[in-house]
């Protein structure tokens, strides 16, 4: 039955002869395992392909939505962590793999006459895979893939004679944003695909038509393709394909906070394969700048297309091509130098994965509106309003209407609910003006779906912010944002000092910090406490609002 | 003979491994891209109650269109959207919510004055007051929404789907 099927299709397709023709290829006694990173390199390949694909069926490619959407299939989509993570560390095995079958081939020769134009045409193929890890890194949308983009264009909008229009084709002329992220999209699921698939395909006609590169003087019978050398090339790319998965379950891809332009702690760093460019371009200032750049990279890729034309001579046993040892040694060497002295100035990131916890919506409210919230449970709300999982539905929903008011209407429906709605049944509000503010501000940050989150917040930071309200701190202080900038920003201060310390310096300003101007605050107990709490669980930096 | 028998078996040997180790990599890429497809996600987003209606604004015996707005999760974005639901007080006081789409081919239905009973203009399915299919190709009965009853309001939650009958 097999064997009819098959005969059927060879007569009408003649696929069995076109297969046994690639298996049964006539390969030198001389191959075996040192030539298996070319069939790994095809298969990392196919690995990012097939991930790419299925990343693309939950990605939205627009920055208003790629981070949502990558966080989306980091957090809930079936086994999306795994996808994502193949695609990710499969990027970076990828160079590693097509950089040792291009410093195998250098070491062996193997790139000597006749087979110039295979190593021009794999030389291609390194740049178009930079290329992909260039593209692909903006595509979460975080701080790092903005920032490393932002240098990225403005490097190559430097470039020699054609920045400009480099520039333009980027669409980076007004900075990095939705015509930029447009391109490298394209870029990366469109031209570079199907360029490499196409060149790919060059590349492995060339291989065919030399041959595999025979050892010098090699002159024992030919052997075939398949089965030995596949064997070979198998057991590489499952062991390729181990410590990819291993990476990939093990070592979490990261996703940092949402890409914002307006953020000047962030320290951009390029992906670990480019950092030994960023540190050459340390060397470069001013107009010499471009040498680092550009000239220096320039001359590195042409060198590399010459090296087949200036290793004329015999070829040699690779043990034997001391020069090719010591051309690769050392620029294994440099790379390796700089690529640590650009590690060792990079601070470590810390909020490499920020992006995929969710901070409790509470944590980015305003003191002042935070405070509100104190006072929705001290005035009892949760009586008549349902907000996240406690109170009765007598009242409206206000995560459904109070965003559509402003804050003078609820302050004057606060004041007298009838008078502003006819035949409410709300009781009016007796509050000093200023706590009906900071509960006007928190009724304009319900937004639908935010209940349970604000609501969430535990009392005591509740209690804390109607403290630091009370006693009016942002006079002098900025926490998340609001406030001014006489004393120091309190956003980090948990990771800045230990909580005695902080109570300590409410009593005593002067006695912790010698010079300070800041008054002493002697507050009941409770009150210290609480507020105490507040400012520590204060998040690490001012989130940012929209 | 013997030369012959060894490579055989080398040959048999190298084929093994290739199939094992391919047929692997397949498993270990091929079980996780079908459940990435196929296998719905984990969300921990708790269904939400949306107030619609006072219970005393309806009137006993004919069904009322509301329309609301709810949260909807859609992949990686929480939608605020507008929908509607088909609620009828019974005369014995009880109230069922109908969610507005024919179980035929997803078409909005709407209330026949005239015959008492829902209508489908698609292809004249129609449903009696208690949802349950009359004529026409729809295969089940309406779907109703979860409904709960809270100071004389009513309340809606997910939409659940009805028996095959």
């Amino acid at each position: 039955m097999r064997r009819q099927v098959m005969d059927w299709l060879e007569e009408r397709t003649g696929l069995e002869t076109a297969v046994n023709h690639f298996l049964y290829e006539d390969i030198p006694a001389s191959a075996g395992w040192h030539q298996v990173m070319g069939s790994v390199a095809l298969f990392c390949f196919m690995i990012q392909i097939l991930t790419g694909l299925l990343l693309a069926f939950n990605y939205a490619p627009t920055p208003g939505e790629a981070h949502s959407s990558v966080r989306y299939i980091m957090t809930e989509v079936t086994g999306g962590k795994l996808i994502r993570g193949l695609h990710h560390w499969g990027a970076s095995m990828m160079i590693v793999v097509v950089v040792s079958h291009m410093v195998q081939v250098f070491l062996w020769g193997a790139h000597k006459k006749p087979r110039e134009a295979t190593w021009l045409v794999g030389i291609v193929l390194l740049l178009l895979t930079l290329g992909f890890g260039l593209t692909g890194y903006l595509l979460p949308w975080d701080n790092r893939a903005y920032w490393g983009t932002v240098v990225t264009t403005q490097i190559a909008a430097k470039s020699p004679g054609l920045g400009a229009q480099i520039e333009r084709l980027l669409g980076s002329e007004n900075g990095v944003g939705v015509v930029t992220f447009a391109r490298f999209y394209t870029m990366h699921v469109m031209l570079l695909p199907l360029l490499t698939t196409l060149i790919v395909g060059v590349h492995i006609y060339l291989v065919r038509r030399h041959g595999i590169a025979p050892a010098p003087n090699d002159t024992a019978p030919k052997k075939k393709f398949f089965p030995g050398q596949v064997f070979k090339d198998t057991v590489a790319i499952f062991i390729a394909f181990c410590v990819l998965f291993a990476l990939s379950v093990f070592l979490q891809a990261p996703l940092g906070r949402l890409a914002d332009p307006t953020d000047t702690t962030y320290v951009p760093r390029p992906e670990w394969y480019f950092l030994f460019l960023f540190q050459t371009l340390k060397f470069f200032e001013g107009p010499l700048e471009v040498v680092g750049a550009h000239i220096l990279p320039g001359l590195a890729i042409g060198a590399l297309a010459m090296a087949p034309f200036i290793d004329r001579g015999q070829l040699r046993k690779v043990t034997q091509r001391t020069t090719a040892w010591g051309i690769a040694l050392l620029a294994g060497a440099a790379w390796a130098g700089l690529t640590i002295a650009a590690m060792r100035s990079t601070p470590p990131e810390t909020d490499m994965h920020a992006g995929l916890v969710d901070a409790p919506e509470w944590q980015s409210l305003s003191p002042e509106e935070l405070a509100g919230l104190g006072h929705f449970r001290k005035q009892n709300c949760h009586a008549c309003h349902v907000l996240g999982e406690k109170g009765k539905a007598i009242g409206p929903d206000l995560t459904a209407s109070a965003t559509k008011r402003d804050a003078a209407w609820h302050i004057a429906h606060f004041k007298s609910p009838a008078e502003v709605v006819p035949g409410s049944s709300m009781p009016p509000l007796t509050l000093p003006e200023r706590q009906l503010n900071a509960l006007a501000a928190f009724m304009l940050q319900l937004k639908p779906g935010s209940g349970a989150s604000l609501d969430s917040a535990p009392d005591a930071v509740v209690n804390g912010a109607m403290v630091y309200q009370q006693q009016q701190c942002g006079i002098c202080h900025q926490a998340n944002g609001f406030g001014m900038k006489v004393g120091p920003a309190l956003n980090g201060l948990a990771s800045r000092r230990k909580r005695d310390w902080v109570v300590k310096h409410f009593y005593e300003p002067q006695m912790m910090v010698p010079g300070s101007t800041m008054p002493p605050y002697r507050l009941p107990k409770q009150q210290l406490q609480d507020l105490t709490t507040y400012l520590m669980e204060l998040p690490a930096r001012a989130p940012s609002r929209d | 003979m013997l030369a012959e028998d060894s490579e055989t078996s080398r040959r048999r040997f190298h084929l093994g491994v290739i199939y094992t180790l391919m047929g692997t990599i397949g498993a270990a890429l091929g079980i996780p891209a079908a459940g990435y497809l196929l296998v719905p996600g984990s969300s921990n987003r708790k269904e939400e109650w949306v107030e619609v209606t006072n219970l005393e604004k309806l009137k006993a015996g004919e069904p009322e269109e509301i329309v609301f707005r709810r949260n909807r999760k859609d992949g990686w974005k929480i939608l605020s959207e507008k929908t509607s639901a088909w609620v009828t007080k019974k005369p014995d006081g009880q109230v069922i919510a109908f969610a507005p789409s024919c179980t035929h081919l997803g078409c909005a239905f709407h209330y026949d004055e005239k015959h008492k009973n829902f209508l489908c203009p698609c292809h004249t399915s129609t449903f009696d007051l208690e949802g349950k299919p009359l004529e026409g190709p729809a295969p089940r009965a309406l779907d109703r929404y979860q409904m709960k009853i809270e100071g004389g309001k009513i309340l809606l939650g997910a939409v659940v789907k009805s028996q095959e009958s």
